[in-house]
Order: C-alpha cells, then structure tokens, then sequence
C-alpha cells in the first residue's frame, strides 16, 4: 500500500507561480495560431469552395481529393511532415500554415453548404440584371452564403483552439507545452496541467454559448 | 527510392505493431466513446433535471477542456495523486471521455429527431420506459446518428496520432523512426498519410454498412446481405423488399 501521496493538496503557491508561463504562452501562441489560422482557413476555405464550383471539371476533382484527403488524414502527422519538410521555417509559422490549411478544408464544406443555400430566384435575379460573374458572386451570392455560414465558421475556431495543444510535436511551446515544461522542471503537474484545462474551458464554453446563441438569431431573421 | 523501399521492409513489422497500437486506441477509445454517448445521451434528453443537470455538466466539461489537456492529466498528474495508469488506460480513457460528450450531443440529437408519434405510440401500447427506448426510440435514432458517429469516428482516429507524446509507440512514432533512415517525404506523406487515409476509408466503410443495415431494419433500403452478395439481385416486381 501506498501512503496517500503529499502532491493529493492542491498547492496554490505553485499554481502562481505557473500561472504567467501559462498565460503568456496563451496570448502569445494559442491565442495567436488561433486567430491566424481561423483568418486562413476562412479565406482558403471559400478560394476551395469557389473553385470546386467554378473550375472545370478535373480540377475541381483533384481539389476535391485533396481536400478530402487532408480531412481525413491526422493534423499530427501533416505538422510533422511540413515541420521536417521545411526546416527552414519558424514552427510557429508551419503551425499557422498546417491548421489553416486543415481547417479550411472543412469550412469549404461550410461554404459549400452555404452558397447552396442561396436560393435559386438569386442566381436567376442576376442573369435577369445581366451582372458579371465577379458582381454576382460579390454583391449577391456571397454575401448571403456567408451569413448562414457564420456559427459554423465559429464552430471550427473553437475546435482548432482546442487542437492547438497538437503543436507540441513540432516543439512549439503553447500553453499545454508551457504547463508540462513547468511540471518537468518543478516536478508538480497538478496545477499547471489542472489551469490548462480550466483557461481552455474559460475561453471555449462562453464562445461557444455566443456561437450558439447567434446560431439562433440568424436562423430566426431568415 | 529502392533504398527507401529496402528501409520500408525492414522496418514493416515495426509499422506493423505501431499500427496495432492506433487501431487498438482506435477501436477501444470508440467502444468507450459509445457507451458514454448512450449513457450521456439519454441523461441529456431527459426531462428530469437531476439526470439532465449532471449530464450537462459532463458533457461541456470533457468538451470544454481539449483531448491533449486530459491526455496528459491522466498520464502526468494521475499519478502523482496516486493513480498509476498504463499509457494504452490513458489513451483509451482520454480518447473514450473526450469523443464520448461530443458523441453525447449526437445521441440526444437523434432521439430528439425521431417522430413524436414513435414516442406517443409507445405510450398507446403501454411498453415499459426501458422497453419504449430499446425497442422503438433507440433503433430509429440509431439510423439516424450514424453519419455524425462516423465523423468523430474519423476525428478520433486523428487525435489517437497524439499519443507518442504519453510514451505509446504508435503508427506515428514509428513513422519518425522510417524517417531517419529515409526522407520526410516517403515516411510521413507516402506511407503515414497515406496509412492513416486508407484507415480512414476502412472506418467510414465499416460504418457505412452498419448504415446500411440499420436502415434495413428499418424497413428502409436493401439488406447488407442482399448488396454484398455476388449473385446480381433481381429486383422484385412491384419495389417490395427482396
């Protein structure tokens, strides 16, 4: 028999003294791969969404497989091979580059879905005021498409924030890194990895309530 | 490249046994994953709120906190509470709480889909609440959850490539080792993508027939039997099930 362990109380010294590692490397990498990758996927998303609609039919095949093959295959692994790859770039910057990628190749679904939605009586509105390509899908599709698209988009911003944790195979030091860098140095995991889960919980759930919430105000207008 | 294919012969049953290891997280993670949707499932569609509450509470705080958190706090903080777990536990057990809320939310869903009359009916018949679930509810959401279990299915299979990091030599461990005696290239893109894509593909295979024969069952389509065998199927005169 073990004797009850003296690491069972919760010690709030250490917890401080953690804490700011933690929350630097929250605002400084989580936080950041977070808003830049949502910002990439977002954009190369619709570039993936509007060329599987728009361009010949080939090669909106051979888009659609890879994107479907980057789905399907773990981001893990992508970061790993971009990581050696290209070793002459930042890992930060590979991190940015392998979650945008991968995210926007689920948000192109979301578009996808989105601009089906758009009715039929707008495609035909347009060739009726004999708009070019470029207004009919700047002034009329796209603006309606992305208003569904929205919570969904938001949806896929929580679950990357939530994946970031995955940089630490490329040796990234985000907040869980930062959090098991303390643990190894000072030998108590308790409080860092404990405050991990908690600042991830702090930010996600409240997002996500927002997401949700305006889920529902959309849905209502329209 | 005969190099590289000599390299990947030597080091097959070392990928072999990584292999193994993924699909036995895979497949263990999901068991668990499951029974916790169920059980959380119908708690969170309940309209007691002393079953719903709790469900609640679960399901937003295995959601809220991101697999690797739970990962590790399984396999670092565990034990210094005197809980020592053996890495495959950890895995199965992060993997299984994680993607069990998330399937949770599928499982309420899908009861909630199926058509008040269905529930109204089992009244009419006076079946028992355990029965009213088993017999009627459960089968008909079953159908219908099918689709979104086999993306979190996919999405688990994904996160298992996260356990080298809690000491597990998986599929993606072993990969770096290929790397070394080969190129980044032919390890990670030619045989780990492409690895993990046709797995993948055998999952959503594997769940598109558990589709197909739910659907079945329900009076709904062709039997897997019927799709699979190798003699053409005559269609019955008139669409009725063969």
């Amino acid at each position: 028999m073990t004797p009850l362990p003296a690491a069972l109380d919760w010690d709030w010294e250490s917890a401080f003294e953690s804490l700011p590692s933690l929350l630097s490397a929250f605002l400084q990498v989580t936080l950041l791969v977070t808003v830049l990758s949502t910002a990439l996927a977002a954009v190369l998303g619709l570039v993936i969404a509007m060329t599987l609609r728009l361009a010949p039919r080939p090669v909106a095949g051979v888009v659609r497989w890879i994107a479907h093959f980057i789905r399907m295959t773990p981001i893990v692994v992508q970061l790993l091979f971009a990581y050696y790859a290209f070793l002459e770039l930042e890992p930060l910057t590979i991190g940015v580059l392998v979650f945008g990628i991968h995210y926007s190749t689920y948000m192109s679904e979301v578009y996808r879905a989105g601009i089906d939605s758009v009715p039929a009586g707008q495609w035909e509105a347009t060739t009726a005021l004999s708009m070019s390509t470029r207004r009919t899908w700047t002034a009329v599709i796209i603006p309606q498409a992305l208003r569904a698209t929205v919570p969904a988009l938001g949806n896929y911003a929580v679950s990357m924030f939530k994946d970031t944790p995955f940089l630490l195979v490329i040796g990234v030091v985000e907040m869980v890194n930062a959090g098991l860098i303390y643990g190894g140095n000072n030998f108590r995991y308790i409080e860092p990895i404990t405050l991990v889960g908690v600042i991830f919980l702090l930010a996600s759930y409240p997002t996500s309530l927002l997401i949700s919430r305006l889920e529902k105000r959309l849905a209502y207008r329209t | 490249m005969t190099d590289h294919l000599a390299s990947l012969a030597e080091a097959a049953p070392r990928l072999a046994q990584g292999l193994s290891v993924t699909v036995q997280l895979t497949i263990f993670g999901a068991l668990l994953a499951f029974a916790i949707a169920v059980v959380l499932g119908l708690m969170a569609g309940s309209s007691s709120l002393w079953l719903r509450g709790p469900a609640r509470v679960v399901i937003e705080f295995f959601r809220g906190t991101s697999l690797v958190v739970q990962l590790f706090f399984y396999f670092f903080v565990l034990p210094q509470l005197g809980v020592d777990l053996h890495p495959m536990v950890c895995g199965v057990l992060g993997l299984g709480l994680n993607y069990g809320a998330y399937g949770a939310e599928v499982v309420r869903g899908s009861i909630n889909s199926v058509p008040a009359g269905q529930w109204e009916a089992t009244i009419a018949l006076s079946l028992s609440p355990a029965q009213r679930i088993r017999r009627v509810i459960f089968p008909q959401a079953w159908a219908l959850m099918i689709p979104s279990l086999t993306n979190l299915l996919v999405h688990l299979m994904k996160g298992t490539a996260i356990v080298s990091a809690i000491t597990l030599a998986d599929f993606t461990f072993h990969l770096d080792q290929l790397r070394r005696v080969t190129s980044t290239m032919f390890s990670y893109a030619a045989v780990g993508l492409i690895g993990y894509f046709v797995l993948a593909l055998v999952l959503t295979g594997i769940m598109a027939m558990l589709e197909t024969h739910a659907k079945h069952k329900l009076g709904q389509g062709r039997s897997l039997r019927a799709i699979l065998s190798p003699a053409p199927t005559v269609a019955a005169p008139g669409g009725g099930a063969a």
